[in-house]
């Protein structure tokens, strides 16, 4: 084996050892990785009420309710399997709405979830405001939904609503 | 700006300032190392260029 | 790639390039911003606020694409010692900080209106901020041994390991729960981004990806002129 090439199979075994090593260390600490807890994680583990956590999900339409004090709000979150109540006193982000995510900080108590922040989630769509509605209009696509996943089935109109 | 020229400018203001900023100090460095360059080389033209760039040339 | 080795020839190359990466990468940003800036709706969701996507993806984008330039660099400086291997690591490295900053700057002026918060340490944002300081300990590294060969090794061991942050960068937003939302472009079941606003966001990726062609000519340059300087004092010193 040359130098050159001893220098070769040094970097590419240095390499592969160390993605690999980053990939045990990303497994072990993939809880603390992950940003926000579902509201079924928080069903399946109790959680102790003085820990500060966060909890992710969609907005459930229809659940959003103010007062009694000022900028209190009391919206369900949903991920399709659980929900959860979030009572949250302060300034919405802009992109807060029904059937958009949202990332909410606080503490479980009492089954219902003292937020101290939101957090707006955005999703990875972009498109115009005329062409949301015309796929709304069309019933392709419902609040809260990204309108891309069934873009399979129904490809030749989506990319109609889309040009 | 639908009320947020406060992010929106801003945010284009950055990316101008650091791209024209780098772009300015790229071009500068190049031309005042190649002007001293060629200094020296008018100073002493005994003085050789190495024939390769090896670092251990000198 | 041996034949770019020879820095003469490399750089007969890269002069009769640069002039055309110029005007092109010039051409591309007067569109691009003509697109971006009056001539591309606003989003359904975000507003107005969508035009900030045209200055931080690409400037994200770029900052990943510069590092693996400077990591393949690196990697090429350590097997075959090529001088100019090391310059164009050397090159990289500040103008991927300089991405890196528009990135996140931009990314922080955006997601204070939308996410309601300037900053969260998600792994998005954090792997990113990662990056920042990965160019940042290259620059310092690299310039403070006295022998530049020692420093460009030290260096390309350095980016070379500082690699595996650039895919959980990329899969940082699939991997686990972040604020940050997916790709939009670069996915698998093609772009979910309407076609007037994916416009504007490939000519300003355009401009982006050129001037950091014309930069690295002019770094390399300005590089390599100081790899000359340091050579002629020496040889001046030891006569």
């Amino acid at each position: 084996m040359t130098r050159k090439n001893q220098r070769i199979a040094l970097i590419v075994g240095g390499l592969a050892f160390l993605g690999i090593a980053a990939g045990l260390v990303l497994t072990a600490f993939e809880d603390s990785v992950v940003f926000f807890f579902s509201p079924t994680d928080l069903r399946a583990e109790p959680v102790d009420p003085e820990r500060r956590i966060r909890v992710g999900g969609l907005v459930e339409s229809g659940s959003v309710e103010r007062g009694p004090a000022d900028a209190e709000i009391r919206f369900n979150v949903t991920d399709g399997n659980s929900t959860l109540t979030v009572r949250y006193v302060g300034i919405l982000p802009d992109l807060f709405r029904e059937g958009q995510g949202i990332v909410a900080q606080g503490r479980l108590q009492n089954a219902v979830f003292q937020a101290d922040e939101v957090l707006a989630k955005h999703d990875e769509t972009y498109m115009p405001k005329e062409v949301a509605d015309a796929l709304k209009k069309q019933g392709h696509w419902k609040d809260g939904e990204s309108p891309y996943p069934d873009a399979q089935e129904t490809g030749a109109q989506q990319t109609g609503g889309g040009s | 700006m639908g009320g947020y020229a406060a992010y929106v400018w801003p945010s284009y203001g950055i990316a101008a300032l650091v791209l024209i900023g780098l772009l300015i100090h790229s071009w500068t460095d190049a031309r005042r190392l190649e002007a001293e360059v060629a200094r020296l080389r008018e100073l002493g033209s005994d003085i050789r260029r190495p024939a390769d760039m090896r670092g251990d040339a000198p | 790639m041996h034949r770019f080795a020879n820095p003469t020839r490399f750089f007969r190359i890269a002069n009769a390039v640069l002039p055309v990466l110029a005007v092109v990468s010039a051409g591309l940003f007067a569109a691009g911003l003509y697109y971006a800036l009056f001539d591309s709706p606003a989003d359904y969701q975000q507003g107005e606020t969508v035009r900030i996507m045209y200055v931080h993806v690409p400037a994200a984008w770029a900052a990943l694409a510069c590092y693996a330039t400077m990591a393949l660099a690196g990697a090429s400086f350590l097997i075959w010692k090529h001088v100019l291997a090391d310059l164009a690591a050397r090159a990289a490295a500040p103008i991927g900080a300089g991405f890196t900053l528009i990135s996140l700057a931009t990314g922080s002026l955006w997601g204070q209106p939308m996410w309601g918060t300037w900053w969260v340490w998600d792994a998005r944002l954090t792997s990113v901020l990662i990056l920042f300081f990965l160019y940042l300990g290259y620059i310092a590294l690299v310039n403070a041994f006295d022998d530049p060969d020692r420093g460009g090794r030290a260096g390309a061991v350095l980016a070379l390991v500082g690699a595996v942050n650039v895919p959980i960068i990329k899969f940082s937003v699939d991997w686990w729960n972040t604020l940050h939302q997916p790709a939009s472009v670069l996915r698998m079941d093609g772009p979910s981004i309407a076609p007037e606003m994916l416009l504007p966001l490939l000519l300003m990726a355009g401009a982006y990806f050129t001037l950091f062609g014309v930069m690295m000519i002019l770094r390399l340059r300005g590089l390599y002129a100081g790899r000359r300087l340091r050579q002629m004092r020496l040889a001046a010193a030891s006569r």
